[in-house]
């Protein structure tokens, strides 16, 4: 029993199939339990008013559009490494959910903006670097899109992923020189002083387990797809070929 | 590899076009800014380091798709790939055939286009220096998105998506360096940083772009 068992389609989607209601039940009811809790049964900040409730969609859409990325690279480096085809389509899977991540945190944080900081959008160093983030997930979907070989397709967009994270990484680190911006510093960590209150973070952890199991389920449907889709296409080439 | 570099620029002056395009692509650039921002020259003067920057990097862009599509058309690249030379070094080679017909063109042509933008005299000694420090990375970094991109039809555009994002470092801390020597302050970090990611750039892209251009050859 190990993990590479799931490289093989048929048992990962067998596994897949019967751990993703669960997966989808959880995660839907902690995002519910989350948002409705921070939405509706926290109190309003003393400074910022209702508009810190935002934080329970833009803080977990954050976290999770990075570490989208971040599985994309793994699953990568598993792909050119051990060449496991699960792992290439599941990289190519977690794309879309994550730019999408990536845009719900970009326009929460202009809504939030507007009125705590006055603009929907300031060059500052976290901004920008997201907006980056950004571009770099529609390149790496563009590039997916546009070969045809799926072998190449993935083989290509590994290692663009591979120097992805790299330049990623150094923008992030160019940003933050470029430009010293608006955006506070983390304030979920378990010895700074300057957390946020308890009434906001535990809301605040639910839904951040809530969207984790939820792109985990995404992650697990859309590769589920992809496999099948694979499939088709073998099918259809061979009925051609016997034709 | 000296005969592919005498090969490379020999075609690149000859065949016409190419060369002076990324030039006469820059001076347009450099052109139209003011047509779109304004001629007052105290504006002027403040975007000129960042606007040289970018009118090199989108003329460097423009050049890339030519870089190794010809080479593949013809089917030269998969001779280079089968010659007895390691494909990091043809792609190194490239690279820098590409920043001679193009990175140093452009560099040599900045303090001049300066003049149009109303530059400070102090600026142009800075933005020569990051342009000759900074463009080298552009053009290696542009070979591994031509070395992505090019068994696609029409990847032209492709292309410019995948290698923008990969140029903001190099964009950053250039335009930065030159920013700040126009405006007579320290410019020691991002003259550094720029050297360091160019450094670094030149050491390690080679590797995954011939990597790259392996997968699309096979």
């Amino acid at each position: 029993m190990s993990i590479w068992e799931y490289a093989n389609p048929r048992k990962f989607l067998h596994t897949s199939e019967r751990v993703m209601p669960v997966l989808w039940v959880s995660a839907g009811l902690l995002m519910a339990i989350g948002l409705i809790w921070g939405f509706f049964f926290t109190p309003d900040d003393y400074r910022q008013g209702s508009t810190v409730k935002i934080i329970f969609l833009h803080v977990p859409a954050a976290l999770m559009a990075i570490n989208a990325w971040f599985m994309m690279l793994v699953a990568s480096l598993i792909w050119v490494v051990r060449r496991h085809h699960v792992s290439a389509l599941a990289a190519k899977a977690a794309a879309p959910v994550g730019i999408v991540m990536t845009l719900i945190a970009l326009a929460t944080g202009a809504i939030w903006g507007q009125p705590m900081w006055g603009t929907w959008w300031a060059w500052d160093p976290r901004l920008t670097s997201f907006l980056v983030l950004a571009l770099f997930y529609l390149g790496y979907i563009a590039l997916w899109e546009a070969i045809d070989n799926p072998d190449t397709a993935a083989d290509l967009t590994a290692i663009l992923c591979l120097v992805g994270t790299v330049f990623a990484v150094l923008s992030r680190y160019a940003v933050n020189f470029w430009n010293q911006g608006l955006h506070q510093g983390a304030s979920l960590s378990l010895d700074e002083k300057e957390n946020v209150a308890d009434a906001f973070s535990n809301p605040l952890y639910v839904c951040m387990i809530g969207f984790g199991l939820f792109f985990l389920a995404m992650v697990f449907y859309r590769t589920g797809t992809e496999i099948r889709a694979r499939r088709i296409k073998a099918l259809m080439a061979r009925q051609r070929q016997e034709a | 590899m000296i005969a592919l570099l005498m090969r490379d620029l020999r075609l690149a002056v000859r065949a016409g076009g190419g060369f002076g395009l990324g030039l006469a692509f820059f001076l347009i650039v450099t052109v139209m800014v003011p047509f779109s921002v304004g001629p007052e020259s105290d504006l002027l003067a403040r975007i000129a380091p960042g606007v040289l920057w970018l009118g090199a990097l989108l003329s460097c862009l423009l050049s890339l798709d030519r870089l190794l599509a010809l080479d593949w058309e013809d089917g030269s690249l998969d001779l280079l790939a089968t010659a007895p030379l390691p494909l990091e070094a043809v792609v190194s080679i490239k690279a820098l055939a590409h920043w001679i017909t193009t990175g140093l063109p452009l560099v040599l042509a900045a303090p001049m286009l300066g003049v149009l933008l109303n530059l400070p005299l102090e600026g142009f000694k800075w933005v020569l220096i990051s342009l000759l420090l900074g463009t080298p990375a552009l053009s290696v970094i542009g070979t591994f998105g031509a070395a992505l991109t090019v068994g696609l039809k029409r990847g032209g555009l492709l292309l410019s998506l995948l290698v923008m994002p990969l140029y903001v470092p190099t964009l950053i801390f250039g335009a930065e360096a030159a920013r700040r020597g126009a405006m007579g302050m320290v410019v020691e970090t991002p003259l550094l940083m720029l050297a360091g990611i160019s450094a670094g750039v030149i050491a390690l892209m080679p590797f995954a772009s011939a990597a790259v251009l392996r997968i699309n050859l096979r």
